[in-house]
């Protein structure tokens, strides 16, 4: 059927779907319901059944899919089997196969670097173009000369421009920024159906691992985000802002700058190369604003910024703009934002 | 080794850069550069050539003006450049870059390709991903550093799952490389004077055995229906008292925002 529609879920370290999943769950049913298609969700993992109950209050259908890993090429590359249409469909587990009417027209990840990769396999294996990075997604039923099919507006120009795009077949695969869609659940639990799938070993061999210090997820899922950028200066900096972030219940961001000066993790970088935000709050302390960071973060809805520069770019996209020296104004606000606990 | 790094010509970021009629990006309204993410790469495959020996390619598919942007790749100590230029290739998707590339690579004996996170010119970040799937060839993504292990294998240190992790991966293999792998170097007078002697292969469509209607503009899987500026954002308010007062400021902004 025309405009079916598939959710790739990823799961957090918690076992669970991530803000973003159920977002992309609720974008499937909401394009699903516009075209008259099908929606799923899919979700991969060791043990996918705490994550795909949860996808089923936003989804009519879960497939869940018994994986060793939850996410990496060789589980996209059996996504694509179960998604394709003729061919590429075999080597899948028959009986606990979903009927080949159902393989999506439309498929949405998330793009983040997970999402990214997966989309790049599917794309491939699928023969289907790709549409990076949307701000906003509806269905768009071909009245404005392109066939029916979704519509995807996303930011271009480092901002500059937002345009909307259409796949030329009305087929293809999406990856959405965080808040594209907002997540909410459908009223009626979807059904979940367990998929064997063949999952190829992977060629590369894992030789270490070290565990992240924080929960990378965190910083895409905050309501609060607290940035900071070469301005911190150095640890004295990031001791502040950590406490800033403690007080307001945020969670720690960073420019590329306090990334490569090595006092913030590369998993925290907000930007093109980074993460990207959509928090209530965007709090930036001694941070320019360069479009490579405004990119990641300019759709929070409140943007407040302290730099002892009036003129930084971020001037031009704040809600408000303190100029001041943050190892004046950061201790003032931590003790402000205490004072009104207790 | 042989590592055919790719690089995509994008406009210069100076704010030039501008959309076209039809709501692609106008590539004659800015100079293309290296996109910058693909110099991370670079500097990953020319730290294996300067302990290894290993031997880097450029690959890039762009406009017939690409050249100077390849050139600083060269001078960058890149041995030799391939660019495939066709008049079809303008308003390319993709899907139509992955296959482009992958036919490329088909004709160009390599050990291993390196590419970018993502291309800055409103790239997905998907074009590494695709290029793996469509050579059929192990993919790591993630990279923040590379090693060689041994004759046929290298070591890559990557960003996974919120953690690190390091895998060995055979060759031949696709890497996706992220900024960690190091700041890009400067080309020095003399790698600058002597890029101009490397050799620049420049290829067309045809031979690369594809058919302009495959790939390229004919071909395009997207469409650009609109374009429009962004939603304006109120002015900020610009607050300059003193610590205590601007810290207020703040918290009643806050609170009258319900985020607190
Ligand atoms: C290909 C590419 C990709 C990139 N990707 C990213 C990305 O993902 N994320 C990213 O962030 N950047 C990215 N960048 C880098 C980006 O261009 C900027 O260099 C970076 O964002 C600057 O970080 P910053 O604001 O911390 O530093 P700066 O621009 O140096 O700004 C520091 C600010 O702190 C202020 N300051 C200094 N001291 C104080 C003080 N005591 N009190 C108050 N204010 C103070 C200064 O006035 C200044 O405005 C990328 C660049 C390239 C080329
Ligand atoms: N036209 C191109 N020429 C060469 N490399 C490219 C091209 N397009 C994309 N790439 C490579 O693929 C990476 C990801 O690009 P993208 O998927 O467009 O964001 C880039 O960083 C490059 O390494």
């Amino acid at each position: 059927m025309a405009g079916a529609a598939w959710a790739i879920a990823e799961v957090g370290v918690d076992g669970l779907p991530t803000r973003l999943a159920l977002e992309l769950a609720t974008a499937a049913r909401l394009i699903a319901g516009a075209s008259g298609g099908a929606a799923a969700a899919v979700v991969a993992g060791p043990d996918p059944a705490a994550a795909a109950a949860v996808l089923a209050d936003y989804v009519p259908r879960v497939l869940a899919v018994r994986a060793a890993a939850g996410a990496g090429p060789d589980v996209a590359r059996a996504i694509a089997t179960l998604a394709g249409a003729d061919g590429s469909r075999d080597g899948r587990d028959a009986a606990d196969a979903p009927a080949p009417a159902d393989t999506p027209d439309v498929i949405l990840l998330g793009a983040t670097p997970e999402g990214r990769e997966a989309a790049g396999v599917l794309a491939a294996r699928l023969h289907l173009g790709v549409l990076g990075n949307a701000t906003a997604l509806r269905w768009g039923s071909g009245d404005d000369g392109a066939p029916p099919g979704p519509r995807v507006e996303k930011s271009v120009l480092g901002g500059r421009a937002v345009t909307t795009s259409a796949f030329t077949a009305g087929r293809g695969i999406v990856t959405l920024r965080p808040g594209a869609a907002a997540a909410s659940p459908s009223g009626a639990p979807g059904a979940v159906e367990a998929v064997a799938l063949a999952v190829a070993a992977p060629v590369a061999r894992v030789v270490a691992r070290a565990a992240a210090a924080g929960r990378s997820a965190s910083v895409e899922e905050a309501a609060i985000v607290v940035a900071g950028g070469r301005g911190l200066g150095g640890p004295d900096g990031v001791a502040l802002l950590r406490e800033l972030a403690d007080a307001l219940g945020g969670a720690v961001a960073a420019t590329r700058a306090a990334v490569d000066a090595g006092w913030m993790p590369f998993d925290v970088q907000v930007g093109q190369t980074g993460r990207t935000v959509r928090p209530a709050v965007y709090v930036a302390i001694g941070v320019s604003g360069a479009i490579q960071h405004r990119v990641g973060m300019q759709d929070a809805e409140t943007i407040v910024a302290v730099n002892r520069d009036p003129d930084a770019p971020l001037v031009e996209h704040a809600d408000l703009y303190v100029v001041g020296d943050l190892f004046d104004v950061v201790p003032a606000l931590v003790a402000a934002l205490r004072a009104r606990r207790t | 080794m042989r590592i055919v790094v790719l690089v995509k010509p994008v406009p210069d970021a100076t704010g030039q850069e501008r959309l076209g009629p039809d709501g692609r990006l106008d590539r004659s309204a800015a100079p293309p550069v290296l996109n910058g993410n693909d110099e991370y790469t670079l500097e990953a495959a020319l730290r294996l050539a300067d302990s290894q020996g290993a031997e880097v390619t450029l690959l890039a598919m762009g406009p017939a003006g690409s050249q100077d942007a390849l050139r600083k790749g060269l001078a960058m100590g890149a041995a030799r450049a391939v660019l495939v230029t066709d008049l079809a290739l303008a308003g390319s998707c993709a899907l139509s870059t992955m296959e482009v590339l992958a036919a490329a690579l088909r004709a160009i004996p390599f050990d291993l390709v390196l590419a970018g996170a993502d291309s800055a010119d409103g790239g997905g970040g998907v074009v590494g991903a695709g290029i793996a799937t469509l050579l059929d060839l192990p993919l790591v993504s993630g990279a923040a550093a590379i090693d060689a292990a041994g004759e046929a294998a290298v070591r890559v240190r990557r960003i996974a799952g919120g953690g690190e992790e390091t895998v060995e991966v055979p060759l031949p293999a696709v890497v996706v490389g992220t900024q960690l792998l190091g700041e890009p170097r400067y080309p020095t007078l003399k790698g600058i004077m002597g890029a101009r002697a490397k050799e620049m292969a420049v290829r067309s469509l045809a031979d690369l055995g594809l058919a302009p209607g495959d790939v390229g503009g004919a071909a395009a899987t997207t469409v650009v229906l609109a374009q429009r500026p962004p939603a304006a954002r109120a002015a900020a308010r610009v607050v300059r008292e003193a610590p205590d007062a601007a810290a207020r400021e703040i918290v009643d902004l806050l609170i009258a925002r319900g985020a607190i």
